[in-house]
């Protein structure tokens, strides 16, 4: 099986190393898909629904067409006319402008016969609430997984020394991402078509809109050098590609559609709230006897989202029924680790309950639950670096010393994620002068996708990163995966190694002739191959010897390079002030085994990002929902609070070296256990338990107060 | 949603531009409290900014950009990011809100950063206006760019240039700025993949190259 060379051999994998596109990032020189405008490009405006459930009666279009720059209105987007959700499209303009375009879009007359909505979890499951779909129940039949029926479970807490039953809640986030959702379609004469977009997978995003037009495969390129954040929200392609792709065949113009900010916070996709009613025991020991979980959670409009009971901790017996509910609000989407951080919120913070029943530190509790032995130091390890020896043992104990107003605490939650890489093939090109080109399908969304796929070459041939030219973001490269689900490394670096490897094998072939040697006995480092017993040739008279036409060799994903299951857990530790009720987190440690790092710098910023993201999710975010109109109240970041410069705690990033098992993909661990190890610490700190997200001071005061 | 401006060419329908409708609201006060400081002042600046001469329509302005003068068409509600974006192909600036609540478009004028969102182009006739393309010289990054590439300030990148273009406004006020301070300089900029503590760190660095 395929390997990598031990972490102390390597010269740049392993180690810090900035971005490739960092100086273009910096400088305005990369752009995004929001900032092409070729010539002649028409730029789209999608018109949404103001309400939340209504059907389409009629459009006028005659104000809207008659404005200066108008080219086109399209009102056949929405195939059946029954609206779902609030700001569901229903029709798009085309103009010569942008500005011209969201003006005329407000001109378009839509006359729609209003119905009631349910517009949120509580709403939905009311007796006598609206249906969302007809002849449905908007609770959809609960799906049902344990171990033990509910006999044993019953025994099992009857036989315990403590239990704890609590309802836990959490909210809807939206991805907000700051590039929203959109393309560039360019319609070509040859009936090709070339999309720009604001994606985290070329190859998916070709498959699927293949099937949208109508068109094959083979006639469409979808090209995505830089986009503006995605978070799982950019995984499927959208349904705007498609009607850019009508009007730029119409016009035989590029049309770029995105949307607005409000459209990216209604529409573009969210993490699915949650209700959790959870039971939970344990013997005098502490050790867990039973679990049971009875979830609900919404998705809009179509049934969808999952909880990932019961989580990481070693139950004998438990059952989860879970049950989907539909609501007339924007359609969920793959977020950040889903279903993980509701999941961890619920559970970490009932298995803390538990302990404090037990009169257990919950740190204890943990490493006597945990059957994960990377989880088993990381525990100990994360408690040293918090200073979880100066936690009070009472909650509600520890003042700040100046301010006796402010409460101390410290808290620890877990976290876990495992999806193997796959899929992934390259093509790797040496020129006679020296130049390398790497080619893969795969893309950068922010993560240095981009960077590692020239690191890795670079290692492999004995070059410098910034020797190596990495093509990524194009269908006209080799098949790769979609940057989702901590996917992106595991499948794509071994690839990259792999396809890397056959250019070294020729490498060393035209080295061994030329030295006299074996290939076996041939180094290939800065810049050059050397022989064993002396002999130096440098990497340009190498290529040199190719001939006169450049060599391409193409590789594939193979297995051994790569692995799954990414342990880990976090400690917030985290000041209470009890007049305003807002909570300062002070310091996060983040703990993961991140198997081979391949670029330690890119590592830990990711890392950095999930707790930030984990942060605003249990201090700041929430979709607030208008009953009366169904519409979003806080469509955008002055009302939508995401976590800013003044709110960052400290964070330490502790990566547990484990290169035996190749790479693993780190991005969705870190945003699952920020949110409970926050809660947990409020406890700690105030000794008041919060079970609803977010955490904010009103809530604060009001749990106080009570 | 989209909202009721005034298209690119054209009539001007009963006069509600965005110049206006801020005039209308009885200047600054008002402003001050529902958008804060930064977007405030340059609320300011348009309701008092050029006088009492009228502009309606579209008319050829002159911008100092980067230290060149470029004519650009404009109407007197084209703001100075959709100037930069969509006329001049600067397109550094980014436009994420557009109301002043993120900081990605954050450009400098005489020196100073401010929101090009919510600045009227033509308010900025004869101010030497700094954007990101302007930091570096060709493919030379300025040295605070290089802070930010160093210690991987960046993600995604979509709100870098912001970032930067904050960074500078505050280096050049306050060249040695303590980490509160450095915080507060960039807390008008909204970073979504959580690049924060990686942009403090590279602007301590710059600050203390500047030293040198």
């Amino acid at each position: 099986m395929a390997q990598w060379k031990p972490l102390d051999e390597m010269s740049i994998l392993g180690k810090h190393y900035p971005r490739v596109d960092g100086p273009a990032k910096v400088s305005g020189r990369a752009k995004y898909t929001h900032d092409m405008a070729p010539t002649n490009c028409l730029f789209a405006y999608l018109v949404s629904s103001p309400h939340a459930a209504a059907t389409v009666e009629r459009f006028d279009t005659k104000e809207a067409e008659s404005l200066p720059g108008v080219v086109m209105v399209l009102t056949d987007l929405h195939r059946s006319g029954n609206i779902a959700y609030a700001g569901e499209p229903v029709a798009a303009v085309a103009a010569t402008s942008p500005d011209a375009a969201r003006y005329a879009a407000t001109k378009v007359r839509v006359r729609y016969q209003k119905k009631r909505a349910a517009v949120d979890l509580d709403a939905a499951m009311e007796d006598g609430a609206p249906r969302v779909l007809s002849g449905r129940e908007n609770i959809f039949p609960p799906r049902e997984r344990g171990e033990g029926n509910e006999a044993d479970v019953e025994q099992a807490f009857a036989s315990s020394k403590a239990e704890v039953r609590a309802e836990y809640r959490t909210q809807v986030q939206t991805h907000s991402c700051l590039e929203t959702h959109g393309s560039l379609v360019q319609w070509g004469d040859d009936d090709t078509v070339t999309i720009w977009d604001s994606t985290q997978g070329v190859h998916s995003v070709r498959f699927q809109i293949a099937r949208m037009l109508e068109i094959p495969q083979n006639k469409i390129r979808v090209i995505c050098d830089y986009m503006g954040g995605g978070f799982g929200s950019k995984l499927q392609p959208g349904w705007y590609t498609v009607h850019a792709a009508r009007i730029s065949r119409e016009t035989k113009m590029p049309v770029r559609l995105m949307l607005d900010r409000e459209q990216e916070s209604m529409i573009a996709g969210n993490r699915p709230d949650s209700l959790q009613k959870i039971r939970i025991g344990a013997d005098d020991a502490g050790k867990l006897t039973a679990f049971t979980a009875e979830t609900y959670c919404t998705a809009g409009p179509s049934p969808g989202g999952n909880i990932a009971h019961p989580f990481v901790y070693e139950v004998p017996v438990w059952r989860h029924r879970h049950r989907q509910v539909v609501t007339n609000a924007g359609p969920a989407r793959a977020f950040r680790a889903p279903g993980h951080p509701q999941a961890c919120f619920a559970m970490d913070c009932a298995l803390d309950e538990l302990a404090h029943e037990l009169g257990m530190d919950p740190l204890e509790m943990r490493l006597l639950n945990d059957p994960n032995p990377t989880r088993q130091q990381q525990w100990k390890l994360g408690a040293e670096r918090i200073g979880w020896e100066r936690r009070s043992l009472k909650p509600g104990q520890t003042s700040s010393p100046d301010d006796p107003t402010k409460k101390r605490g410290f808290g620890c939650a877990a976290s876990v994620w495992a999806v193997p890489g796959r899929g992934t093939a390259a093509q790797i090109t040496l020129y006679p002068d020296g130049g390398v080109e790497i080619r893969c399908g795969t893309q950068d969304i922010g993560t240095g996708t981009r960077t590692i796929v020239a690191a890795i070459v670079a290692e492999e041939l004995g070059l410098r990163v910034e020797d190596v030219r990495p093509l990524i973001g194009d269908t006209e490269y080799p098949m790769s995966v979609g940057s989702g689900g901590s996917m992106t490394m595991p499948s794509v670096a071994p690839a990259i190694k792999n396809t890397a490897e056959k250019a070294r094998a020729r490498i060393l072939e035209l080295a061994a002739e030329r030295l006299g040697v074996e290939a076996d006995a041939i180094t290939l480092a800065d810049r050059a191959a050397t022989a064993d017993g002396g002999g130096r040739v440098d990497w340009k008279t190498l290529c040199s010897l190719l001939g006169a036409e450049p060599q391409t060799f193409h590789g594939e994903w193979v297995q051994g390079l790569s692995s799954a299951g990414v342990a880990g857990c976090q400690f917030a530790d985290v000041e209470v002030d009890t007049l305003t009720g807002r909570i300062h987190v002070r310091k996060v440690v983040a703990m993961g085994d991140c198997g081979l790092v391949l670029d330690r710098l890119t590592t830990e910023s990711q890392i950095n990002g999930g707790v930030i993201q984990g942060l605003s999710w249990a201090l700041y975010e929430d979709r607030l929902m208008d009953a009366q109109s169904g519409r979003q109240i806080n469509p955008g970041f002055e009302t939508y609070k995401i976590a800013g410069a003044l709110e960052m705690p400290e964070i330490e990033v502790i990566m547990i070296d484990e290169p035996e098992r190749g790479v693993l993909g780190i991005g969705e661990p870190p945003s699952v256990p920020t949110a409970a190890a926050i809660a947990n610490a409020v406890f700690n700190a105030t000794g008041v338990r919060m079970r609803q997200l977010p955490l904010t001071p009103d809530r604060v005061l009001m749990a106080l107060e009570a | 949603m989209a909202d009721e401006r005034v298209p690119e060419s054209g009539r001007t329908p009963k006069g509600v531009s965005r110049r206006g409708f801020l005039k209308g609201m009885g200047g600054t006060v008002l402003t001050t409290a529902a958008l804060g400081p930064a977007a405030a002042s340059a609320a300011a600046q348009q309701a008092g900014g050029a006088g009492s001469k009228s502009l309606s329509g579209p008319t050829e302005i002159q911008l100092k950009i980067n230290g060149k003068t470029r004519k650009v068409t404009v109407e007197p509600r084209t703001t100075l990011l959709a100037t930069l974006r969509d006329k001049l192909q600067l397109t550094g600036s980014k436009e994420v809100c557009d109301r002043g609540t993120c900081g990605a478009c954050t450009v400098l004028v005489d020196g100073r950063s401010q929101l090009a969102c919510m600045t009227l182009a033509v308010d900025l006739r004869g101010r030497e206006i700094t954007t990101v393309e302007g930091l570096s010289k060709g493919d030379e990054l300025s040295p605070l760019q290089e802070e930010f590439v160093a210690k991987d300030a960046l993600m995604c990148g979509f709100c870098t240039c912001g970032f930067v273009m904050s960074a500078e406004a505050l280096l050049r006020e306050n060249p040695k700025p303590s980490p509160e301070e450095i915080r507060k300089g960039v807390a008008g900029n909204l970073c979504r993949c959580g690049t924060y503590p990686r942009v403090f760190e590279a602007i301590e660095s710059a600050a203390k190259r500047r030293e040198r």
